[in-house]
């Protein structure tokens, strides 16, 4: 029991690491790890948002009608997030203000909602909270590990003090918007290399199983979409002919 | 008039919400796939963001500020967008039904966008009046639809090139928006630059 108690807690941080195996919450990714500080602010406001909403969610998993819930959800997550928000405001004004608009878009981060849908609504309070602990933690470190590089390589710093060396030769791409993609990219690619020879890592990204959207759209869209484009694959084919 | 021009050219090309700012990520890497999904998708985010800005807007100013309860923005803002979102929905299928045909398979997927409540978040911020505010919408929903058509066509020959078994999928086509993304730092100082001439 103990054992897989701890199982929860690890999962989140390796083997279903939200950010590099599920591609989950990329915009917070992308656009927070410019410094190291400020990917660990934003780490742990999401952690805190996502272990309370899926203590509450999960409480509240009997009570909440299921054609309603996506607004319920929606709503507990928001009323977390402005308890954070004002929180930091208070009492870490230098994070409130380098986050900036990314703090109120924790609301639409799809990790918190993703965990919400996928597995607070089905599991106890603990588990609930346990999960919330693993994901928000492998959150946490995919952002630091990101922002390591981008910092250090970036802007010849670590944690906002200049490195002696590395600051006469940065690559300041790196800090900059293309650096993001190109780290992340490259961050995924070695990830996909490290996990091969373990048979592979079934990543659900871009389909509905990882969307957090699904449900609004009860599997729908995407599904329409693919059609679409086979319609549309069709359709050249012939104007091809 | 060189004020509206300057916001809506930040909005499209300088401050381009997907490629600069990071915002609206999830659409533009799993819609891209196609020309056509890509600009579908890009004309009906530009469509609920003009239609959340003008909502927004004005329950911020007039009912939220007095009220001194701004720091309930997060919250309404979310719903009143995720109700908009169904709103829209409803009215085109009963009203245009062709169109919600084509756009209509988009909307669901939008509520949860970052880049819709990032608009009208950050037009509170910099403190637009009603008209800015749209105007900034506006581009900034070009700026989101020119994305996603430059990044499809990008797309559409990746799909076909033989890349490193690792970096097959999501990798390669973050590297390729890295470039893109490149691409756009040619346009800062463009815009300023060419109306100072003027």
């Amino acid at each position: 029991m103990k054992n897989s108690k701890l199982m929860i807690l690890l999962r989140g941080i390796i083997m279903e690491n939200p950010v590099l195996i599920l591609v989950l919450g990329t915009c917070p990714t992308l656009a927070v790890t410019t410094s190291l500080k400020s990917a660990f602010y934003m780490g742990i406001a999401a952690t805190a948002v996502l272990v309370c909403s899926n203590a509450v969610i999960s409480a509240l998993r009997n009570i909440i009608p299921d054609t309603v819930r996506i607004p319920c959800y929606i709503v507990i997550i928001a009323s977390f997030v402005t308890v954070v928000q004002m929180l930091l405001e208070a009492h870490l004004p230098e994070a409130y203000e380098m986050l900036g608009v990314y703090l109120a878009l924790i609301v639409v981060n799809c990790i918190i909602l993703g965990r919400a849908e996928m597995y607070a609504r089905k599991n106890n309070v603990i588990n609930s909270i346990l999960d919330g602990i693993g994901m928000g933690l492998g959150f946490l470190l995919a952002l630091m590990l990101m922002a390591l590089i981008r910092e250090v390589l970036g802007a010849g710093s670590f944690w906002g003090y200049s490195i002696p060396f590395l600051e006469n030769y940065k690559i300041s791409v790196l800090a900059q918007a293309p650096g993001g993609f190109l780290v992340f990219g490259i961050l995924i690619a070695v990830m996909n290399k490290l996990t091969e020879k373990r048979g592979g890592v079934k990543r659900k990204s871009f389909s509905c199983d990882g969307c957090p959207s699904a449900h609004l759209c009860n599997k729908t869209s995407c599904n329409e979409l693919t059609e679409l484009a086979a319609n549309d694959g069709e359709g050249e084919v012939k104007a091809d002919d | 008039m060189t004020k509206y021009i300057l916001i809506l050219m930040a909005g499209v090309l300088v401050n381009n919400y997907v490629l600069q700012q990071f915002l609206g990520i999830c659409p533009f890497l799993g819609v891209s796939k196609k020309f056509n999904q890509a600009s579908g998708m890009g004309i009906a985010v530009t469509f609920v963001m003009l239609a959340a800005t003008a909502v927004t807007y004005p329950i911020y100013t007039y009912i939220l500020a007095p009220a001194k309860l701004a720091y309930l923005q997060t919250i309404v803002f979310i719903l009143v967008i995720a109700a908009l979102v169904q709103f829209v929905e409803i009215v085109m299928k009963k009203l245009l039904p062709a169109l919600h045909k084509s756009l209509g398979v988009y909307l669901p997927l939008i509520t949860t966008n970052c880049a819709v409540l990032g608009v009208t978040l950050n037009n509170i911020t910099d403190g637009y009046n009603f008209i800015e505010s749209m105007i900034s919408s506006l581009g900034v929903g070009l700026g989101f639809l020119l994305a996603m058509v430059l990044f499809a066509g990008v797309r559409s020959r990746i799909e076909n090139c033989p890349a490193p078994k690792a970096f097959r999928g999501v990798p390669i086509t973050l590297v390729a928006a890295s470039i893109v993304a490149l691409a756009f730092f040619g346009f800062s100082g463009v815009v300023e630059n060419m109306l100072g001439g003027v």
